[in-house]
């Protein structure tokens, strides 16, 4: 394991600071955008109920695989040309987003009606009663499984293998495919993984008895 | 005699005909009623009865299906009026306080006027704990809510409403969830808005609160106004036979 470490040291840390950045940039991407369309859920707008449904019902129910093949594949066949890490970075943060919304959602409807008309007859407009009041309470409530969300969406991350994005598992199987000593490499990038998902992991569980 | 001109500039808020329906069932039938410029309004009548349902109007928290109101000289039936200019000027106290748990005391005092108003720091400082100060609950300006007694939230609620410096106050049952021995302490500081000249509309069963208090009495039942009544008078002999029961049954009590 060491030898595999010491030897191939470059393209894992590499591998490893690809993971790393696609992870953060779904997660900021797919946290916003899935509250928004969480809020859009809970609007009295049929419309953007509709839009929020489809959004979410789309990208929850079709293999990440498949929507990060969409972008690699197709996108820049039609429209413009994306490199494997993008491609994969924005599949991610579409697929993750839906499952974002739904947990939000469940969030903002879990706070007490009264919260909100508390600050709407206080003269707040939805958005302002939104920011300042519901959505810090929503959150709180949804600590536990966003952070289930974000964990997954690291470990999703690896989708960029197959879409030549140069993350953590490309560098592992192409370390694995050259060296064969597949057992250690794979270890190794798993314990990769784990220095991010673990302290990722406590920290959310920090923030959860923090905010009780 | 009063000319009408005068009349029309002196009501703050003024409902007429004004039906609601929620799908079949018909919430508030013809409502016709005014409440002039400093006058307090306290709404009785048995649960279920609509005095939730009307209140709560006025400030657009619920529609209306026909008629006209006029809140403020905002009339709520266009649909190109602007709530949110309604809202500043009338404040809300609710039976369940609706505080807003992740704001300390401070905080829910100040937050409406910093969005709504874009007071200056300072002075919205000074005026919250003025406010606290006067509903008697400044020690607590730094807790949460969850910190609170329902009669302590009852009071932060109302200097809430205070902070926006409204023109008119709606309480619905804003002693109803509150345990006895705190019921005293919210009335006491809604007798002292009262007397400051505030106009105000008083959805409750505190009958000695009435009393005292009101300058009308209004008293609904199935949606409908049975009664609009100078106080003394409607607490002496109350007309209607469903209000003379209901005043019986709850003084009882």
């Amino acid at each position: 394991m060491i030898n595999v470490f010491m030897q191939h040291w470059q393209e894992l840390l590499l591998g490893f600071g690809n993971t790393l950045l696609c992870s953060v940039i779904a997660l900021f991407f797919s946290l916003v955008i899935g509250s928004a369309f969480a809020i859009f859920e809970v609007l009295p707008y049929k419309v953007l109920h509709i839009v929020g449904r489809v959004y979410i019902e789309v990208f929850r129910n079709i293999p990440l695989l498949v929507i990060g093949m969409f972008f690699y594949v197709v996108v820049p066949q039609f429209f413009v040309t994306l490199d494997g890490f993008t491609a994969g970075t924005i599949g991610l943060t579409l697929y993750t987003s839906a499952f974002i919304a739904e947990t939000v959602r469940a969030g903002i409807q879990a706070v007490d009606d009264g919260q909100m008309e508390g600050a709407r007859a206080n003269g707040m407009t939805f958005m302002q009663a939104m920011w300042h009041i519901i959505l810090p309470q929503a959150f709180r409530y949804v600590i536990p499984p966003l952070g289930n969300q974000f964990i997954n969406l690291v470990k999703n991350s690896s989708v960029l293998a197959f879409v030549a994005g140069f993350d953590l598992m490309y560098q592992g199987d192409a370390i694995a495919s050259t060296t064969f000593d597949t057992f250690n490499t794979y270890i190794v990038v798993g314990i990769l993984y784990l220095i991010i998902t673990l302290p990722l992991s406590y920290y959310m569980r920090y923030l959860e008895k923090k905010l009780a | 005699m009063i000319a009408p001109k005068e009349e029309k500039e002196m009501a703050m808020i003024e409902f007429k005909n004004v039906e609601k329906y929620y799908d079949k069932f018909h919430a508030l039938k013809n409502i016709n009623l005014k409440v002039d410029k400093g006058e307090v309004v306290v709404v009785i009548g048995p649960s279920g009865s609509g005095k939730s349902t009307l209140i709560r109007t006025i400030n657009g928290l619920e529609d209306f299906t026909e008629g006209q109101l006029l809140v403020n000289d905002y009339d709520l039936a266009d649909s190109k009026t602007d709530l949110n200019q309604i809202r500043k000027d009338v404040g809300m106290v609710f039976q369940h306080f609706n505080l807003y748990d992740n704001k300390t005391v401070l905080e829910n005092i100040m937050l409406a006027p910093k969005l709504v108003l874009k007071r200056d720091p300072k002075e919205n400082k000074e005026l919250a704990m003025r406010l606290l100060k006067s509903v008697g609950v400044a020690d607590k300006a730094e807790s949460y809510p969850r910190q609170l007694s329902g009669g302590q939230k009852q009071r932060v609620a109302i200097a809430r409403s205070l902070a926006m410096k409204p023109k008119a106050l709606l309480f619905d049952e804003p002693t109803s969830a509150l345990d006895p021995e705190m019921i005293d302490d919210v009335l006491n500081v809604m007798k002292k808005i009262a007397t400051e000249g505030m106009t105000m509309v008083v959805v409750t069963h505190e009958m000695g609160f009435a009393r005292e208090v009101a300058d009308r009495v209004i008293f609904i039942d199935n949606g409908e106004i049975l009664e609009d009544e100078k106080a003394d008078v409607f607490f002496k002999a109350p007309k209607e036979k469903r209000a003379q029961q209901f005043l019986s049954k709850i003084i009882k009590h």
